[in-house]
Formats: C-alpha cells, structure tokens, sequence
C-alpha cells in the first residue's frame, strides 16, 4: 500500500485542527450548529485516514478490527440512547476516553524503540506520569459518575471521615511514584511505578466523585470531560502528535468553561463542589425550626385548568423531574393548546436545570419545542410580575427563594428563576419531598403557589385533557 | 399641639404647605391646625375648604406666626414684602419651622432663626434612605418638575411630539435628549415617551441605565470606565477625560434632537455646564432647551434664571418655579410628605426630636437656636430607585464566594510561572517547546471559542468535544505496528477501540441531538 509522506501528513492534521476549531465555534449558533457537528466529522475522517495510511503505521489488522468493532458499539449506543439519558452517555463516553488515555500512556512506556536522554528522557517520563494519571481518573470517575447517573449508585454525596486527608495521601503517592519513575536512572525505566499510580489514581477518581451530591453532577460531567481533554493532550506531548495536542486543549478549556459556568450558575466555588459534599458540609442540615410559615395549598387538575384558560401568559420553568417523569411530548402538546388560544407560553431554563449543562434544551428539543420560546434565567427572570400563571414541572432548588433571602440555607446566594412573582404559581411535584440539596422550600408555602400532586406526565396528561373539554363547551 | 400654616410670601409662589386633605389627617392624629387666610388661594383651595376640614383661618401674618408651635412652609423664610419684615424674624421664641431651608447657601436665614431660639428641620436635608422615601419632598417636587418641563417644552415647541401619518402627509416624531436621569429626569421622560417623543437619556451613573429604559428611553453610553455615583445615590464629579467625551456627545447629539431638558446637579456644588453655547448654535431652529437646574446656575450657559430667553433661534426656559407651576400636585405632594415626617416625629402626643433617628439628625438644622447641620457623615448608602418609577428593580447584590487570598496570590504565582517557563527555557529540548506554543495557543483558541457558545447548546457541544476528543485513537494507531503479539500493540488497539466507540458515539449522538433543535 502506498503511504503518505511525512510531511503531508501534519498538513492534514493542520486541516483537521481548524475543522475542530470550527467545528466548536458552528456552536455558537442553533443555525450552525449541524454544520459544526459535520466539520468535526470531517475533520476525524482526515486524521484517521493520513494517519492509517501514513509512514508510521505498517499493519492494518489490529487496526481495522479495533476501528471497526469501536465504531460500530458506538453507533449501537448512539442511536439508541433516549434524550433523558444523555448525561450518562456523556459520562460513560468520558471513561473511555480516559482508558484509551492511559493505555496509550502505559504503551508508550514500553515503547522503547526510541531512545531519549537528559532533559528530553525526563520531560518524555513526566509526560507519560501525568498522562496515566489524569487518564486514570477521568476513566474511574466517568464510571462512578455514570452509575450515579443511572441509578446504579445512589446520589447522596458518600462522605468518608478524613476523606480529604485519604485523597491528599493518594495525590502525593501518586507524585511520589512519579518522581521514582522518572528518575530511575535507567534509560528504560520498569513499568511497575506506572501501574501503581494507574491503580491509586483510579481509587482516587472513585473517591473524589462518590463524595459529589447528584445536585452537582453538571459540574461534575464538564469537570470530567475537561479531564479527559487534558488526558488526550498529554498524550499528544507524549507521541510529539500536534492534533493530538490541539484537540486535548480544545476539549480541555471546553470543559473548563462549563465548569465554570456551571459553578457560576449556582454560585459555588469550583473546589468546593469538587471536594464534595453539597450542604452536608455544613454540619447539620438546617433546624427543623426552620420550617417557613404559612400553609401548603393544592389545586386539582381542573382548577389549573381553568386558570390557563384564563391567562394570557404562562411561562413553564421544567426541572429534572420532568426529564424522569419524560413529561416533555405531552408538555409540548399543553403548550401547543394554549398558543393556539393565543396564549403566550414561554419556557425558562436555569443553568443548572438537569444533570449536564443545557440538559433542558435537549429534551424540549425532542419534544419539537421551537427554540425561539425558550429561554434563559436572565432573560426571562424579569418578565414574571407580568406573567399569569408559572407553572413549576419537577424543579425544586431552582426556584427556591430562600436562595435569595435566607442566609442559612445551604444554596443561600445562588441566582434563581423568580417565579413566585408571577400572579399565581403552580408547582408540579410527586410530593413534598425536597430537592437534591436536601433544603425545604418556602415557595411552597406563599400566598399564590399552588401545589399540583401527581407524577409529571400523568398531570401534564390530565391537564391538556381539562383543557379540551373545557374548550370544546 | 399646634400647627401653624403662613401664606407663601415669595412672588410668584403658588403652592401652600398643607391641603385641606393633609389638614383632616393632621387632625386625627391629634394635631390642631391653624391656616393663614387666603394661604391655599394659588393652588386652587380656598379657605372654606380648609374650614370645612377643621383648620382654624387666621388673618393675621404676624399673629400666625406668632400662634403656631410648628410653622410649615414650602419656601424658606423670607423678607415679607407686605409687613417689611423678614419671616424668621416673626417665629417666636424657641418656635419650630419645618420647610425647605436649603442650610449650605442660607446661612443668613439661620442665622435669624438661631437668633430666636428656634428649631429648625430642613425639609431639603432628609437623607435619601429607603425608610425616609415618604418624606422625601425633593423628590416629589422633582417629579413635578420633570413632568412640567415637559409640558412647558411642548408649549414652545412648534410641532408634534409625537409621529403622526395624516392625509395631509407625514409628521417626524419630536426627539428629546433627558441629561441626568434622577428623578426629575425619570419623570421627563415619562412625560415625553407618554406625548410620543423619541427620547434618550445619558446619565452619569451607569446604574440608573435599567431605571432609564424601563420608562421607555434610550440610554446613550460613553465608552469611557468611569462610576458617576457618589455618597447617597447623587451623582459626583467625572474626571476631564470623562467630561470631555461626554460633551462631544452632547455636541452630536445637539445637532440631532429638538429638545433637550437638563437636570444635572451635583449635592453642594453650582450646576455643570453642559450645553455649550456652541451647541446650542448647532442645535435646530424652533429647538427648546429646559434648564432644571437654572436655580442653581443652570447647566445650559445662555440659561437666564427665571426667565425664557431666545438665542440662535433656541428658546432657552430657566424657570426656577416648575413645581410651583403645579400648585395643587406639588402642595398635596408636599403637604403629604410634611403628614408623614409629622407622624414619624410621634404625631401630637408624643412629638419628639430623636437625635438617633438618622432621619432627624440629618434634617435637623437648629435645635433651640443651637446650630446641628452639619449632620456627621454616615457611610455611603445604596439609594433605592425613585417612587415615580414602576418597574425599577432594586438589584440584589448575591453574596459571591470570596477568592481567598487573591492580593498576594496573584503576584505570587505569576512569580513562579515565570520562573518556571525560564527553567523549561534553559534545559527543554526545542521540539518540546514547540509542541508547549502549540498547545498554550490552541487553550486560548478553545477558550475563546466555547464562550460564544449558546447555553441552549451545551449538551451538544460536550457530546461533540467529547467525539473530538476521540482523536487519541491516533495514539493507538501510532502504536499497533509491531508484532501482532506483542503488549504495545494489545494495548494499542484496545485503545483504538475505546476511542473509535467515542468517535462514533459522539459523533452520531450529536447529530441527533441538533437535528431536533427547530424553530
């Protein structure tokens, strides 16, 4: 077979990066958002190609059989995952990354057909350290994380005593294996260090994402997928492979910036969500005491019925529960009814709404909801004292106003979606449970919230047939 | 207790300290209240109004002075051009006159009144906190005048204000530039925007921009960093770079809008100049400028206090007297605000002067002839939005989780970074520091790129740099060249395989995703 040069080679790998670039910044808009998806594509088509058939790659059947088999499960996987899911996918797709990291990490170590000395050899080994560590923990905590989101391992923040100390030893052991890595001496060091931090780092990724609460997982999931771009740029120091390098930082500051959105959004900071453990840290949860005045009020189906016959404007805020309960087709369709009785129905999405960041969009998007109607905290917070009705669909923290004007609540400062000050507020919940961050919510107890019981869909379901009779008299 | 209200002896003033409505509440909360005759006459309330809500009419000026405890008066005491004496001089001894005072440039007023041992509360000097917002009569007269200006602007002003489409032909709408968006000003624009003006405002304090477009108006921004918000919510003096952008503005925006209504002022200090008489050349014939400030200097420099003069084909209006243009608003206004300050004071049974009450120290000039203005300074406060304004919001600051030790950090690390690079510098060999550029730029290449981001499309794009990051199964393609049995290439293309489930996944999952996104 014939191969590529050299030199064409890191052309096309030229091209492919700025496809990449492109492909993240056709992002930037809904219309060129499939264009981007389709330059990302593009761009992995050349790199795989120049790179199969460049100078540095002889054999085709370990290759073939691996890219084949990959593509196919992951197609499998994609064309079967339901929308609700999407955050688990993210995640277990993070792990892989992760392991292919540091597979590559550990067969680059064993690779000793190129010799190295001096500063190169120790800057080759530190490479190869710090890629099997990131590696390592984006694989294990991708996989925790995955299961979190599943249902597979419960939620609840796993708080072990000293857990801080544990993960400071296991971070300075794993410093150590490295430092006794690289400088071994030999021109070929043994593998054993390696695999020793392979294993303390995986325990260290378990622990450090077992002791995150569920309410934290956007954060968490970008936290992860920046690591595992960071994972695949050490890589590329590793091999000397610029696309490999660009694209890990792409990734790496992507993710990055999510965090830090996500962060932002709830008003925390970055360390404190990663070291774990949402309004547990502060000791006891808050007083029993504390139990905001005022009474529970409910509605039936029909009541709320009749008050969106009367409104003129509604503004939907969904939460998670909406994407457990899957309420979004029957929702659509709620909304549907009223617009064409020329009511003005809006969706308000809050950063943190769902369990990745812009969870919502996807699901109302799924459910063919246009995307000129929904819209963000901030650009529709504003607008609720003129809003008739809000109606609430498995959101709790999101709206809670004690965020705003109770100093000892544990989400106390994070920036919510007002609804209370619409003129009536219809919050749509199983029961009286509280949110992921374990905090009662005086929103239920105001003077205009209402509190519709049941699960989401069956509600959504119930309310559109009201509304059909109610309109067909 | 007895509540004394004199007949306003300056020329030309209209208003009246307490209406027949005040009077009766007064009364209920225990006060009795003694009206001079003929003292409600320009603003349209005679004496039987107040007969009828149980004031006692008194003829008499000397005698009405003389008879009240607590004098109320809307103008600070003055010669009195019928009696030939000046007013502080008929309060009587350890008397108490409530009014506007105006302490900074009325020394000599106070001085009288000291001289009678009288306690004075300047009606000027209630600070603007958010629990004395009910008496605060600046603002309510400065509504009243923004309003007014308005009005007195569309009476000059030759044409439409607002854009009319007739048979007869078109009719361009009127354009109107609002300077200082205080309260007066908030109230011109509500005038303006209510007749169909085009207006815009420019203010100083970037924090009133909300407050400016949430009554309608266009808030025109300077692109110069600087805060015009001082002690209390007023504004403050700007630096020369800042003043001198600003009156470029003002010069461009002369030659564009026909009227222009100015309500800058600075606490303590005679109003800025800002309409040159340059742009008031550059201005439209038939254009009208309304000086709200023209009791303090004005702000226009052809501005004659008091009067309406014409230069350049421009009429200029320096009227000093707006509210008093009013007189029934501005007299229920006032006389509301004095009911409420009254009623803070303890009502009549327990009328108290509690020098711990911020409220009273601050408007408290003479207590017994002994002089207490200046209040001692307090720490700045946030001034809440303005009465007259529906929808302006408060904001909430959001406690922010503290960086901590971000003052010696920063430097610090800088510091060991730099440090660090000259160390990589000196022993890294050149095809590392290549690959190092290339990654630094390609971070800050990521890092400008993902903000522009919509938040709608975040899934999608974790799930896409999630394939992309599928591209380190090129490290596992880099390795699976040896011996089929070897442990490089078994690892190898295990990598391959997780990789290319990323690719794939990815990849496809996106494209789903983005395929339902409609609008």
């Amino acid at each position: 077979m014939t191969t590529i040069p050299e030199t064409l080679v890191t052309i096309a790998y030229l091209v492919a990066g700025l496809l990449f670039i492109f492909s993240l910044g056709g992002l930037s808009a809904q219309e060129s958002a499939r264009r981007g998806n389709v330059f990302g594509m593009v761009g992995m088509l050349i790199a795989v190609l120049v790179t199969t058939f460049g100078p540095r790659v002889t054999s085709y059947t370990v290759l073939t059989g691996a890219l084949v088999t990959g593509g196919a499960i992951g197609a499998a996987l994609a064309s079967r995952v339901g929308m609700t899911s999407m955050p688990q996918m993210v995640a277990i797709l993070h792990s892989f990354v992760g392991a292919a990291a540091v597979l590559v990490g550990l067969a680059t170590a064993l690779d000793h057909s190129v010799r190295l000395y001096g500063a190169e050899a120790t800057i080759h080994e530190v490479e190869i350290a710090l890629g099997i560590f990131v590696g390592a923990i984006t694989f294990t905590g991708s996989v925790v994380a995955y299961g979190k989101l599943q249902g597979l391992i419960g939620s609840k923040p796993l708080l072990l005593p000293g857990r801080h100390l544990i993960n400071l030893i296991a971070f300075l052991g794993c410093l150590y294996l490295g430092f006794l890595f690289i400088t071994y001496g030999d021109y070929f060091p043994p593998l054993w260090p390696l695999l020793a931090i392979t294993g303390v780092a995986c325990l260290l990724g378990i622990l450090l994402v077992m002791a995150i609460g569920g309410a934290d997982m956007p954060v968490v999931v970008s936290m992860l997928n920046s690591y595992s771009g960071w994972a695949a740029a050490a890589a590329g120091f590793m091999l000397e492979n610029d696309l490999l390098i660009i694209t890990g930082a792409l990734v790496g500051s992507s993710g990055a910036i999510l965090s830090y959105i996500m962060c932002r959004a709830m008003n925390r900071s970055f360390l404190s969500v990663i070291l774990g453990g949402f309004g547990a840290e502060e000791g006891a949860a808050p007083a029993a005491g504390a139990q905001p005045a005022g009474e529970v009020k409910s509605i039936t189906a029909e009541e709320t019925a009749e008050l969106l016959r009367e409104a003129k404007s509604v503004i939907v805020v969904p939460g998670y529960g909406l994407a457990v309960a899957q309420a979004q087709h029957p929702l659509y369709e709620l909304t549907q009814i009223l617009r064409d009785r020329g009511v003005e129905v809006r969706f308000a999405i809050h950063p943190v709404a769902g369990r990745l960041p812009g969870h919502m969009n996807v699901l109302l998007a799924e459910a063919r909801v246009p995307y000129d109607i929904v819209f963000e905290m901030e650009e529709v917070n504003e607008d609720f004292p003129d809003t008739d009705v809000a109606i609430v669909i498995g959101a709790n923290d999101i709206v809670n106003p004690g965020a705003l004007d109770d100093p000892s609540s544990p989400i106390y400062g994070m920036p919510i979606l007002e609804v209370w000050k619409a003129k009536t507020c219809i919050v749509s919940k199983r029961g009286m449970a509280s949110g992921y961050a374990g905090v009662d919510n005086p929103l239920f107890y105001k003077q205009n919230t209402r509190m519709l019981f049941g699960d989401a869909k069956q509600t959504v379901v119930k309310l559109i047939a009201e509304l059909k009779t109610a309109l067909s008299h | 207790m007895k509540l004394a209200v004199p007949k306003e002896c300056r020329p030309g003033e209209r208003r009246v300290a307490l209406t027949p409505e005040n009077v009766s509440r007064l009364i209920k909360m225990g006060f009795t209240v003694a009206v001079e005759h003929d003292a409600g006459a320009g603003a349209s309330f005679d004496d039987h109004d107040y007969l009828a809500a149980g004031a006692e009419i008194v003829a008499d000026t000397r005698q009405i002075w003389q008879t009240g405890d607590v004098l109320l008066k809307v103008q600070p005491p003055a010669p009195h051009p019928a009696l030939g004496v000046h007013e502080a001089d008929l309060i009587r001894e350890g008397g108490t006159l409530v009014s506007f005072l105006y302490p900074g440039k009325n020394k000599d007023i106070i001085d009288k009144l000291a001289a009678r041992k009288a306690t004075a509360i300047a009606v000027d000097q209630i600070p603007r906190i958010t629990r004395a917002q009910k008496m605060d009569a600046l603002s309510s007269m400065a509504n009243i005048a923004g309003y007014r200006a308005v009005v007195e602007a569309a009476s000059f002003y030759g044409r439409f204000f607002t854009g009319q489409m007739t048979a007869a032909g078109r009719v361009p709408p009127a354009k109107v530039l609002v300077i200082g968006a205080g309260v007066a000003g908030l109230a011109a624009i509500g005038a303006a925007r209510g007749m169909g003006a085009i207006v815009r405002a420019f203010d100083t304090r970037p924090t009133v921009k909300e407050q400016v477009k949430s009554m309608g108006a266009e808030f025109i921004e300077l692109n110069v960093e600087e805060d015009g918000e001082g002690a209390g919510g007023y504004a403050k003096e700007m630096s020369p770079a800042f003043i001198k952008a600003e009156m470029a503005m003002f010069l461009a925006q002369a030659k564009e809008v026909d009227i222009i209504i100015t309500t800058a002022l600075i606490p303590n200090r005679p109003a800025p100049i800002l309409i040159t008489e340059e742009m008031v050349k550059a201005m439209k014939k038939g254009s009208v400028i309304v000086d709200l400030a023209a009791e303090n200097g004005g702000n226009c420099a052809l501005t004659e206090p008091g009067n309406v003069v014409e230069r350049y084909g421009v009429h200029i209006l320096g009227y000093t007297d707006l509210p008093s243009r009013l007189a029934p608003t501005a007299s229920l206004l006032f006389g509301n605000n004095l009911t409420h300050l009254l009623a803070d004071l303890g009502g009549a049974s327990h009328f108290h002067l509690d020098l711990a009450d911020e409220v009273v120290r601050g408007a408290l000039v003479l207590r017994n002839g002994e002089l207490l203005w200046p209040p001692p300074p307090r720490p700045p406060v946030v001034l809440p939005p303005d009465l007259k304004v529906p929808t302006a919001k408060v904001p909430v600051p959001h406690p922010k989780h503290e960086k901590k030790g971000g003052g010696v950090a920063g430097p610090v690390l800088a510091l060991l970074a730099t440090a660090g690079l000259v160390g990589l510098g000196l022993v890294a060999p050149p095809a590392f520091l290549s690959h190092l550029t290339v990654f630094a730029l390609a971070c800050i290449v990521g890092w400008q790129v993902v903000w522009n981001v919509t938040p709608a499309l975040h899934t999608p794009l974790m799930s896409v740099t999630n394939a992309i990051s599928g591209i380190i199964v090129i490290g596992g393609m880099l390795q699976v060249s040896g011996p089929p049995s070897s442990t490089i290439v078994m690892l190898g293309g295990a990598a391959i395989l997780l990789a290319s489930i990323n690719i794939a996944g990815g990849f496809l999952v996106t494209q789903r995703m983005l395929k339902m996104f409609r609008k």
